[in-house]
């Protein structure tokens, strides 16, 4: 299993990604540049955060049409792995891989801080090996990660299992309280029909690091090789 | 022959524009409590070269649709004036 992490102009949690997958968890890592016109033989693509072309139009739009998005768009159309984190999963719904937008949160302010998560089910690759009662503390870092989808495509993102994670308190209820942006029904991430792209709006990369206290983030990035691990 | 566009984009009337209710409350700190329902979007304009006017006109619309605006967040209009 080789990673492919890509570098948009403007991403900045590349490294951080980088780090996790290779130093870390052990796995090969291709560098990719938003300009590459081949994948590089990576079998999972990892889209990561940061602010792509300065976030210039709306957050992701200009980045979706890097050239290295084709590439992307092909091996995710094939049944291959594509992973986005934050500003990776604004790219994956403007390219229109994953369902639904990002807007702005609804108190208007970028938001750094810790948030807990609980998988909402286990039929993808990305929370299949988390536990349905385990609380996962993990950071967010953005001003648009207010998950939205008209009423008919979000009755269907529902009804296909495609929400991955939501926000819920510490001790894992899902309430008003614990939504961070006005994201709907808690949603953290989603994953497409064919359940190989996923996007998430919190960090598991920032919480993956033992030294950082933190590594609640490895459980889900762990879910990903779990079948590669066993 | 030489068109420009003047491109309006709006969230949509059924979302939260939290930047437009930011601003609203904002203009009460200035005594200007009687504006309400502020929304905020963006005006893009553009030149585009064409045959036609029905063909710039389709040529803005694409552009709208694919990457200017996004239709589940974002309503467009545009004008189309010809320079040349």
């Amino acid at each position: 299993m080789k990673f492919g992490v890509i570098t948009f102009p403007g991403s900045n949690c590349d490294q951080d990604m980088i780090y996790v997958l290779e130093t870390i968890m052990g796995f090969e890592v291709e560098r990719l540049w938003h300009k590459d016109s081949s994948l590089k033989g990576a079998d999972f693509i990892v889209l990561p955060g940061g602010f792509s072309y300065g976030d210039y139009l709306r957050s992701g739009a200009i980045a979706s049409f890097s050239p290295i998005m084709k590439e992307v768009i092909a091996h995710a159309e094939n049944g291959g792995y594509v992973l986005g984190i934050c500003n990776g999963f604004q790219i994956l719904c403007e390219s229109k891989l994953l369902p639904g937008t990002l807007l702005h949160n609804d108190h208007q302010k970028f938001t750094c801080k810790n948030v807990y998560l609980k998988a909402d089910n286990n039929a993808s690759l990305i929370n299949q090996g988390v536990g349905l009662d385990e609380v996962l503390k993990i950071p967010i870092a953005h001003a648009e990660g207010r998950f939205f989808a008209p009423d008919d495509l979000l009755s269907k993102i529902e009804h296909n299992n495609q929400v991955i994670y939501r926000y819920c308190d510490a001790e894992g209820n899902v309430t008003d309280e614990a939504n961070p942006n006005g994201t709907l029904n808690n949603i953290a991430g989603v994953c497409n029909v064919g359940r190989n792209v996923f996007g998430m709006m919190p960090h598991p990369e920032r919480a993956a690091d033992l030294e950082l206290g933190n590594i609640d983030g490895l459980r889900i990035l762990e879910s990903l090789v779990r079948e590669v691990l066993v | 022959m030489k068109f420009k566009a003047e491109i309006d984009i709006m969230p949509l009337k059924a979302l939260l524009d939290p930047q437009g209710k930011a601003v609203t409350s904002s203009l009460k700190n200035i005594n200007l409590g009687e504006i309400e329902n502020v929304r905020i979007g963006k005006h893009i304009t553009l030149e585009i070269e064409a045959s036609s006017e029905a063909i710039a006109r389709e040529k803005v619309e694409e552009a709208c649709k694919n990457l200017l605006a996004n239709h589940l967040m974002e309503s467009f209009e545009f004008t189309l004036e010809k320079i040349s």
